[in-house]
């Protein structure tokens, strides 16, 4: 393989990978705070679909980011106030909400299937993409890929550097606890899950924005599943959160390649080299914190209930 | 009942109209995807609708999306069967040994199932030959390379597939000796940010013209942003790409689906294997680029022209397989039962059926 | 002023009467939205919900419908209650029917009266297989089991493909990925002359009562059910987590195997690429809605096989897309999950001249 190719799958490494770190993102803040939500895939779905239908309405590519980020919020508000007000069971309430999103979004996109709009352009950097190699890899990107570095940057922050970030750990970890000196618990708990919507959806409008500027029924075809494994891939850190989801795209555009270039293995064997790969790659993680306590937030998936003392 | 009242309350029951002139003859469609899939299931659907539109209300169609072509599959033909369907289409191969149990529990029934080889006394098989359409799309991307690179985005190692990978090299090869075909698998017949992958892979590797053996436009948005050129698949796809597409191969269900539904209706239906292609206007070249030189254009049409009249037959002998041996003996055509087996590619396709 | 109080124990009565409230409320949106959509709304609940238990083809449908189900959640209810984070019964499923198609193909041309149990076994084993490797991963590498068991059912499908397009597809088959049919030695038995109920679903009701058992009245199941409600207990009390662990895991494995050969050599009665629509996932459902509970996972996949079967007759009958029968599958899950508020809470009214608690 030589450099230009390789320069060339690197780039297209970042740009398959772009939508598994939006949604992984998002998710991170959510479990971080103790809330697991499996219903990554509906909230991406209506993101895609809304994304576009406001693009293609309104003839304007933000405005449809905008209307996405609006509906993955609005689909993780009903799952916010199922499980954390009523109470109901984490697990089984996302798998709800994936069913729920998959059956609404092909509803409401029936009307444009088989349109398209003029998505992103790609936006080349001046200078910094005449750096030799690395310059096209990472600096010809569309708005939307550049932004993901942004949020990236910005959670890690947020998530290790400030207030905010304990506060969520606390919530996370502790809850009783986090109550006690004076934490709103409920209050964390929305917000973060409501985050995490708002990033699923702008993972749907990379998807039918960027990516394929059109809308298909389950368009997303099970990335809000791979991203729920990357979170946790990474450990719940933001940084390796990133390097997971350009890995996850490189291992699966690596095969096609592979194929590209006269491998001649049985494609199924070759389609299992991402999946094979995290697993390798998570053994030698977790492997190493063997000794460690468990990196999951203690209180992952557990309800709280203010009216009740611990 | 309270639940009734208050419906009633809120004005939602609609009253049934219980107006029949007569019982419409029924068919009932089986899809493997969704309708909004833009691809198969989709193209099915169009020729649903042009059937209703036809008979103008002495036809009543019911179709069922998503059906897995599992254990449901048997179920939801059964159900279509006995919710008084007279005809019923199951339009993906995996139906085929339910399509099979079910019509001999239905005798009276008439089951017609896409693309299998499996026939009974009231089922018939019908297929697209799709390696026509892929013969002219050969021509064209062996005029319009310039890397002499041409790549191919397979869906799924099945022998449709390596038969209209074949018809495609053959073809391109009849108008550029130096053509090479780079293949990539998918292992999906639907799924846009794989197939945005596959062209991209194929690209990055000096492809400049693709071919897809899957559904969504994708492959040619793909071409579209980088400036290459591709040939959309089964409906037309020339707005996803207005100066990356070539032409679009439309398949159009709807004259099979019309013809069939008249000859159930009359009783005159036989069952048989049926393959429809440019003679039966169940496949079109549509949309050519305007962009294209002229001698493109030319060549496109005159090749569909020669395609349809049957002048032009992709698998007639003597044809080598990339071992050489001889697999198409001089003289002979391959019959449609052939065309479903083919397992090998032709002299020069470099890579090898995968295993 | 309305008031929320927690119970001290949760209401019995309200656990049999917060379903039936969902299901009225789901009732009522359902109204709505059919006639939002211009069907008629009593017509539309009347085939979702009660259509597919109209006749004694359709009751035997909803049986092998469920089968699969039950055989995953019984298996992942025992997961759950031992708070081992199972996502892999579609992978497990996968593998049993990988493992047992093997199996029957090599008894294509049998005559011995072991093949169809041996080719149970062979399915059940794979699926233990296919089980073990994550929960071997966990134990000795910490391995995440939620990342883990989802890597792994990408790969069982990608295996079972593999195997469908190669080594066990049917050589006389056009080269299309099946397999051949299997022969009627290692067939399931149909347990009745109409219809497709066979011998898999009476394994799957075995398996929700021997759950019950096992989880009630054994030592094993007293100790997995301490181990999920309070581990630093569970330790004190000396309990061995990781035989727990793999008993559980192994259990599930075993379970969804069984499901996945009772599939292709029952009602499929051959190896396809398609052999499951997604019953693993499902089943997550199922054992979240029967409450971690093997019989109550009887009552909920029972009710999930009629809600999915539903779906295909509204179709069927009065037109109606997925997309809307997916809307209101979601839906009625909504309901049925924030209803169990009740059962934890008493909801009173009280006059607002009396004292307002926090």
């Amino acid at each position: 393989m030589d450099a230009e190719l390789l320069s060339q799958v690197l780039f297209a490494a970042i740009k398959t990978g772009t939508p598994l770190l939006l949604i992984a993102l998002g998710e991170v803040i959510c479990e971080k705070s103790g809330v697991l939500n499996l219903g990554q895939e509906g909230m991406m779905l209506m993101g895609a679909v809304v994304g576009f239908l406001a693009a293609y309405t309104s003839g304007s590519v933000g405005l449809g980011v905008l209307g996405a980020i609006i509906i993955g919020m609005f689909m993780s508000l009903i799952f916010a106030f199922l499980v954390l007000h009523l109470g109901a069971n984490q697990v089984a309430t996302g798998l709800a909400l994936t069913i729920f999103g998959t059956g609404l979004s092909a509803f409401v996109g029936s009307g444009v299937v088989g349109q398209t709009v003029q998505g992103f352009q790609p936006i080349v950097i001046p200078l910094l993409s005449d750096i030799p190699f690395i310059g096209h890899i990472l600096f010809t990107h569309d708005l939307l890929v550049y932004l993901s570095f942004a949020l990236a940057a910005l959670v890690s922050y947020v998530a290790t550097k400030t207030r905010i970030g304990l506060v969520i750990k606390a919530v996370g970890e502790n809850p009783h606890a986090a109550n006690a000196i004076g934490i709103k618990v409920l209050r964390v708990r929305y917000c973060a899950v409501m985050f995490g919507g708002a990033m699923a959806g702008l993972s749907g409008a990379y998807m039918s924005l960027v990516y394929t500027p059109m809308w298909i029924e389950n368009m997303t075809s099970g990335r809000g599943w791979i991203a729920l494994a990357l979170v946790v891939f990474a450990s719940w850190r933001v940084g390796r959160i990133m390097l997971g989801a350009y890995l996850f795209g490189l291992a699966s555009i690596m095969h096609l390649v592979l194929q590209g270039m006269g491998w001649n293995i049985s494609p199924n064997l070759l389609a299992m080299l991402p999946y094979v790969a995290t697993v390798v790659v998570m053994v030698i993680i977790s492997a190493d914190h063997f000794k460690e306590k468990l990196l999951a937030p203690r209180s992952l998936g557990k309800p709280f209930d203010p009216r009740q003392m611990a | 009942m309270k639940l009734k009242s208050l419906l009633l309350g809120l004005g939602l029951v609609a009253g049934l109209s219980a107006a029949h002139a007569e019982d419409p003859f029924k068919v009932g469609f089986v899809y493997v995807g969704p309708v909004g899939d833009h691809g198969w299931s989709y193209e099915h659907n169009r020729g649903r609708e042009e059937l209703e539109k036809h008979f103008e209300g002495k036809v009543k169609t019911t179709y069922v999306e998503n059906v897995a072509e599992g254990a449901d599959a048997e179920r939801v033909i059964t159900q279509l069967a006995k919710s008084g369907n007279d005809l019923i289409f199951t339009t993906s191969f995996g139906y085929m040994n339910p399509t099979l149990k079910v019509a001999k529990r239905f005798p009276k029934t008439t089951f017609e199932h896409a693309t299998g080889y499996k026939r009974a006394k009231n089922l018939g098989t019908y297929a697209l030959r799709t390696y026509e359409g892929r013969y002219v799309s050969g021509v064209a991307a062996g005029m319009m390379t310039k890397t002499n690179k041409i790549g191919y985005i397979g869906s799924f190692p099945i022998p449709e597939v390596f038969r209209d990978i074949n018809s495609a090299y053959m073809a391109a090869k009849t108008v550029n000796p130096n053509v090479e075909f780079k293949i990539v698998w998918v292992n999906s017949w639907y799924d846009p940010g794989k197939e945005t992958d596959a062209a991209n892979a194929l690209m990055d590797q000096g492809v400049d013209v693709l071919l897809q053996h899957t559904d969504s436009p994708a492959p040619l948005i793909a071409a579209e942003k980088r400036g290459m050129r591709a040939v959309g698949q089964a409906s037309d796809m020339s707005h996803f790409a207005p100066n990356a597409h070539i032409f679009s191969v439309r398949d159009d269900w709807a004259p099979y689906y019309i013809k069939t539904t008249e000859a159930v209706m009359d009783g005159t239906y036989k069952p048989a294997d049926f393959w429809g292609g440019f003679k039966d206007d169940m496949l079109s070249i549509s949309s050519i680029n305007d962009n294209l030189p002229a001698d493109v254009k030319a060549k496109i049409q005159a090749t569909y022209d020669d395609v349809r009249s049957g002048k032009i037959s992709p698998f007639t002998g003597p044809i080598k397989n990339n071992e050489g041996k001889v697999v198409v003996a001089k003289g002979h055509t391959l019959t449609d039962t052939e065309l479903a087996q083919v397992n090998w590619y032709v002299e020069g396709i470099t890579d090898a059926i995968p295993q | 002023m309305i008031r929320v109080q927690a119970r001290i124990e949760q209401s019995t009565l309200m656990k049999i009467t917060s379903p039936i409230l969902a299901i009225v409320l789901t009732l009522i949106f359902g109204s709505i939205l059919f006639s939002a959509i211009g069907k008629d709304p009593i017509q539309a609940m009347q085939v979702l919900l009660i259509a597919p238990l109209s006749d004694m083809y359709n009751i035997g449908e909803m049986f092998v419908k469920m089968g699969p189900l039950l055989l995953c959640a019984v298996g992942l209810s025992l997961c759950y209650r031992a708070n081992l984070w199972n996502i892999g019964a579609e992978g497990q499923l996968l593998m049993g029917a990988l493992g047992g198609s093997a199996a029957a193909l090599a008894f294509i041309d049998s005559t011995s009266s072991f093949a169809l149990p041996i080719t149970l076994i062979c399915g059940i084993a794979s699926g233990m297989f296919w089980a073990a490797i994550p929960t071997y991963l966990k134990l000795k590498f910490n391995s995440n089991l939620i990342l883990t068991t989802i890597m792994f059912n990408y790969i069982a499908l990608y295996l079972l493909l593999w195997a469908v397009h190669g080594p066990l597809r049917d050589p006389q088959g056009y080269g299309f990925p099946e397999s051949a049919l299997f022969s009627d030695i290692t067939t399931l038995p149909i347990l009745f002359d109409e219809g497709r109920i066979h011998l898999g679903v009476v394994f799957a009701i075995i398996a929700a009562v021997g759950a019950w058992v096992l989880l009630n009245k054994s030592h094993i199941g007293f100790q997995i059910r301490v181990f999920g409600q309070d581990e630093p207990a569970a330790r004190y009390a000396g309990f061995n987590g990781k035989k727990i662990s793999w008993i559980v895991m192994l259990f599930a494995g075993a379970l969804a195997g069984l499901a996945g050969v009772s599939e292709v050599t029952g009602p499929i009665g051959q190896l396809i690429p398609s052999v499951s629509p997604g019953y693993g996932y499902s089943a997550i459902i199922v054992a979240y809605l029967g409450r971690l509970h093997p019989l109550g996972a009887l009552l909920s996949a029972t009710f999930m096989a009629v809600l999915y079967m539903g779906g295909d007759l509204a179709q069927i009958e009065i037109g109606v897309p997925t997309a809307v029968v997916g809307m209101f599958q979601g839906v009625l899950l909504f309901f049925l999950l924030a209803c169990d508020f009740f059962i934890r809470y008493r909801v009173s009214f009280i006059s607002n001249n009396s004292p307002i608690q926090e």
